[in-house]
């Protein structure tokens, strides 16, 4: 695997062999992280944020920190010359001196790729609006890589946002590589997964009720409804509630479960399911920090 | 009516009847560099009634765009009154600045970027290259 200085836009700009290649890197950190807490020394990571983040942003400087190398950046536009009118262009030009690697997450769709066309630096995709979250979809692979030890052959259930959100339509992307896949689209007919994302589907069923869906998925995918998406907050009111996961629905699910969730949760899962074997989505951040620590240290070289 | 032939220039044929000038927009060529014709709804054997674009002493026309608004045209080149060149139309890879964006959550509303798409299935699908949206 050589990804020394490559851009992380989209999920298929990584290989399947070099996505398993960084999930290899990933298990060897989890296992002694004191072996890479110098692989970046004297390297310098740039957090772009021109929209809220807790836990890509922190779990970003936390690789980063946990690496050795050191972390400059922002976390909102208004502290940045966007304020002031600067394209994402120049700003990306100017970072490229001072960095030598960069993380972006902003609202428009497409300001990655953007981004990455006026960088000499390795730029990552934290989030472009409601497109694609590659490293969310290395974590969220990861997570079910590590515990079930496969990711062929498996029921995939993505239930709420499947139309803004980012988080969903890169795991699909990433997911329908893997052999024997088979995805259950669970979502109200206006938040729908959108056509593109569809294409890249061999195996996929589309329905509206998440308790008949339950029984045989080995992995459900909860989301959020994306309220900042939404142009119309009549909508959003209307379709925020239209899936919430209790202890009561999981009566019927497999033991052997998983439930994962990109977080931040709002009311989607209840509180009663927080303790359930089955339950991901907290120990799932741990793994995006590991994630991200093989992510940086590929694409600097330093793997 | 009778409309001359040319002797040096390109032909476009069997554009689909009321998209001449369309095409010709499309086209996007100095129209004061020779001479234009858009001839409308002529009788056809194969189409019933199609349009003709004749551009005498053009050579360099980037017709690939045309493609995406008729791939059934027919482009003919003509030196020295003879044909030199026939090709047909195929719905081009990749579009620049021909189509435009219409997602308002995609980068091309806020940044000074080309509208760029490309193809994405043999159907004639095209996908923008910053956020997937079709046109």
């Amino acid at each position: 695997m050589n990804l020394q200085g490559k851009h992380l836009i989209a999920p298929h700009d990584l290989t399947m062999a070099e996505t398993d290649g960084l999930f290899a890197l990933a298990e060897k950190i989890i296992a002694a992280p004191e072996d890479y807490a110098d692989v970046c020394r004297g390297k310098l990571l740039a957090t772009l944020f021109y929209e809220p983040s807790t836990r890509t942003r922190l779990s970003f400087e936390a690789a980063m920190l946990r690496l050795g190398g050191r972390v400059i950046g922002f976390s909102e536009p208004q502290s940045s010359s966007a304020a002031k009118g600067e394209s994402l262009a120049d700003t990306i030009r100017s970072i490229a001196c001072y960095a030598d690697i960069a993380v972006m997450r902003h609202p428009k769709e497409g300001a990655a790729f953007v981004a990455a066309q006026n960088s000499e630096i390795p730029l990552i995709n934290a989030g472009d609006g409601g497109h694609f979250h590659p490293t969310q979809t290395l974590t969220d692979l990861l997570t079910i890589r590590h515990e079930k030890r496969r990711l062929d052959g498996l029921t995939v259930g993505l239930c709420g946002d499947l139309k803004f959100g980012r988080t969903v339509h890169s795991l699909i992307c990433a997911f329908a590589r893997y052999t024997g896949v088979k995805f259950v689209l669970i979502s109200p007919d206006e938040l729908r997964v959108p056509e593109y994302v569809c294409a890249e589907m061999h195996d996929y069923s589309e329905v509206r009720d998440l308790a008949d869906a339950l029984p045989e998925l080995d992995v459900l995918y909860m989301t959020r409804v994306q309220r900042e998406r939404f142009f119309n907050e009549e909508d959003y009111i209307r379709l925020k509630d239209s899936y919430i996961l209790d202890a009561a629905k999981l009566k019927n699910a497999k033991s052997d479960l998983m439930i994962l969730h990109p977080l931040p949760r709002v009311n989607e899962i209840a509180t009663d399911v927080d303790d359930d074997p089955r339950a991901f989505y907290f120990r799932q951040m741990k793994f995006g920090m590991y994630v991200r620590m093989a992510l940086l240290a590929a694409l600097l070289g330093k793997a | 009516m009778e409309i001359t032939s040319i002797s040096n220039g390109i032909i476009i044929d069997h554009i689909r009847a009321g998209s001449g000038l369309k095409v010709l927009d499309y086209l996007n060529i100095d129209t004061e560099r020779g001479s234009v014709a858009v001839v409308m709804n002529v009788r056809s054997s194969k189409h019933g009634k199609k349009d003709i674009i004749k551009l005498e002493n053009y050579e360099n026309v980037d017709v690939n765009v045309l493609g995406l608004v008729d791939h059934n045209a027919t482009v003919i080149y003509i030196k020295d009154e003879k044909i030199v060149k026939k090709i047909k139309l195929t719905l081009p890879e990749k579009v620049t600045n021909v189509l435009k964006c219409k997602n308002p959550r995609c980068i091309t509303s806020s940044e000074t970027v080309p509208h760029v798409f490309h193809l994405a299935d043999k159907a004639g699908k095209y996908r923008c290259e910053y956020c997937d949206s079709a046109p």
